[in-house]
């Protein structure tokens, strides 16, 4: 039982989501939501179960059909993807618990949906094969795209469609890039890539590297990185809220995918084309925190400043890749963890205080005061201080930790010159947010209004705690990040555990 | 065969890309059909191009590599479906927008413009 463990967060994601398709649950919203939190619960245990076994035993690799590698599609739960599976599975968990207030009636199949894009997301980080890797990027596409519309107006018609053509665009570009990369390479096992692509030669070399940048502007595309990121902030503000509480994690697939293929397959042992994308990311990356930065000054309403602040997380996230040492990858990965779990909590947070303020919703304006101040103001300080990166929360250990590990880089002052300017635009405006819309107010809030449901409370506090809690583990946290970056890092173990005595 | 092939592909590449950039949501639609044709094309000349080989092994002297045949039939199925939304995306658009435009607004105003002066005509 145990060595199938890690394939657990795919198949139990897949399992729920059917089951709710299913007779008992059709039609019976209460038997769906039921399912749908209980089976995110044993999703959620089981990752967790993952990410323990693979702290006290390493690296495991699982081949689906017990077809070996190369020739079979492995998946490999080493410590950043067993990190990362229990993170979408737990906000995959506290999504379905937000959305059991009334969010899920709007339309249909909101839950099986909301598990299909726990499937899709899961999938991409347990992977190790890079054509499976595009499909399940399409299915956490497909499965966002429904989400998108859930619910929408015609603002959200619009985003919607602009959405799905780019990413449409996007995976042909996935896939011509995979195309060229089989052709030279003759294999599609992200760990055999690495093993060839030291031995090409000639006209191949250039190639893979077109295959390899062609890969980086898919990833860019999906983890909206500067010039690819216009898509991001219109369809992040008009999807709802709890969506997009949930595709706070679809941004770190792209830049999750980022991580391995840059320093995995082209990473340090790539010979000439090692290190192809480091120049690029840097500018790139840099570039991005600023338009972030920028967006973030310019948001006129909550859900947009929040939309800014996930691009302003990537572009970071981004720089931290193109560093690409032991310690930058695990003040990412810190930072990653971090960065989601906050955006998450705002997504949500602005949601109820748009609710409480009735037709100001969620303006940037002075307005009704919300009915439950203390609750939601205090929960906004919460994650508004962790956002910014002030001292007592978490968003402050990943800024000191990224800032040192940026110290010695060939663009680090132009970084810390920028990130730290972008945090004062940050601080500047989410403070400024945060005192107008619960301080400036308009009118007499009446008692009588909606208040928040038990279920939407217990998740919007579930995600703000993790803040302090990631302070007070500090310690364990930042030495299993340092371990997951030692594993990406050192792949030599890898190699061996997926391909075996294959050469 | 090899420039017959790789010029088709690249006409069907650039075609697409060119109904693509017209940003109305039936021609984004037919041109992204010609960009997945375009891309199936081309993943399944990956394996390298041969004339009567079986992709099974025994069947004939050598064996045409049989990976790129599995990945085009998974990526004709994603394609077919990601379509099919697109399709019924697309007359969502035009029914909540009112127009068939990506962005949901009209550009050109002289289009509006020679429209409603056609309805006053035909009102006249």
């Amino acid at each position: 039982m145990m060595q199938h463990l890690t394939s657990l967060p795919v198949l139990l994601p897949m399992l729920a989501a059917i089951f709710m398709l299913m007779p008992p649950c059709g039609k019976n919203l209460r038997a769906r939501r039921i399912v749908s939190v209980g089976m995110g619960a044993i999703t959620t245990v089981a990752s967790i179960i993952l990410l323990l076994m693979t702290r006290e035993h390493g690296t495991s690799v699982y081949a689906i059909g017990n077809w070996s590698a190369p020739f079979g599609i492995v998946l490999i739960a080493d410590p950043l993807s067993a990190l990362l599976v229990t993170l979408t599975s737990f906000l995959g968990l506290v999504c379905g618990l937000y959305s059991c207030a009334g969010d899920d009636e709007r339309g249909s199949f909101f839950h099986p949906l909301l598990h299909f894009l726990v499937l899709g997301v899961n999938g991409a980080f347990l992977t190790g094969d890079a054509f499976n890797l595009f499909v399940f990027f399409e299915v956490l596409l497909i499965a966002s795209y429904s989400l998108l519309m859930h619910g929408g107006d015609k603002r959200n018609t619009r985003a919607a469609l602009q959405y799905v053509i780019l990413n449409l665009v996007g995976s042909s570009v996935f896939l011509i890039a995979l195309g060229i990369l089989y052709g030279t390479l003759g294999t599609l096992n992200m760990a055999d890539m690495a093993q060839k692509v030291t031995l090409l030669q000639g006209d191949d070399v250039y190639l893979a590297k077109i295959g390899g940048l062609l890969l980086l502007v898919v990833f860019a595309l999906k983890g909206a990185l500067l010039p690819l990121h216009l898509w991001l902030p219109n369809t992040y503000s008009t999807a709802m809220p709890v969506v997009a509480a949930l595709f706070a994690i679809m941004t770190k697939v792209g830049v999750y995918s980022m991580m391995r293929v840059y320093t995995l397959i082209f990473g340090e042992e790539a010979g000439e084309l090692s290190h192809m994308a480091q120049n690029w990311l840097w500018w790139l990356a840099i570039a991005t925190i600023v338009m972030g930065a920028i967006g973030v000054l310019a948001s006129q309403d909550l859900r947009k400043m929040v939309a800014n602040l996930v691009v302003v997380s990537v572009g970071t996230l981004v720089a931290l890749v193109a560093v690409q040492t032991v310690q930058s990858s695990a003040a990412a990965i810190y930072y990653l963890v971090h960065s989601t779990l906050v955006s998450a909590a705002l997504f949500l947070l602005a949601d109820l205080i748009a609710r409480q303020r009735g037709k100001v919703a969620d303006r940037i304006t002075a307005g009704r005061p919300v009915s439950q101040p203390l609750l939601l103001g205090g929960a906004f300080l919460v994650a508004a201080v962790a956002v910014i990166g002030m001292p007592p929360l978490s968003g402050f250990v990943g800024k000191v930790w990224i800032l040192r590990s940026t110290l010695d880089t060939p663009y680090g002052n132009w970084f810390w010159l920028v990130y730290l300017v972008a945090s004062l635009a940050i601080l500047v405006s989410v403070s400024k947010a945060g005192s107008t819309v619960f301080w400036h107010q308009t009118g007499k809030g009446d008692n009588e209004q909606e208040r928040a449901h038990p279920a939407q409370v217990c998740a919007v506090m579930l995600l703000v705690l993790c803040t302090p809690l990631m302070v007070i583990f500090a310690g364990p946290l930042s030495e299993y990040a340092l371990l997951a970056a030692q594993e990406l890092h050192d792949f030599t173990g890898l190699l061996q555990d997926v391909l075996g005595g294959v050469h | 065969m090899e420039l017959l092939y790789s010029s088709c592909v690249g006409l069907l590449v650039a075609c697409g890309v060119f109904l693509i950039l017209r940003a109305r949501t039936f021609p984004v639609v037919l041109g992204l059909t010609m960009l997945s044709y375009a891309v199936n094309l081309f993943l399944f000349a990956s394996g390298r191009l041969t004339m009567n080989k079986a992709a099974v092994l025994g069947y004939s002297d050598g064996y045409a590599d049989p990976l790129p045949q599995a990945l085009v039939l998974t990526a004709i199925v994603i394609g077919f479906a990601m379509t099919a939304f697109v399709v019924i995306l697309a007359i969502r658009g035009r029914a909540d927008l009112g127009n068939d435009h990506v962005n949901g607004i009209e550009v050109n105003t002289a289009t509006r413009n020679s429209g409603s002066q056609r309805k006053e005509q035909g009102k006249a």
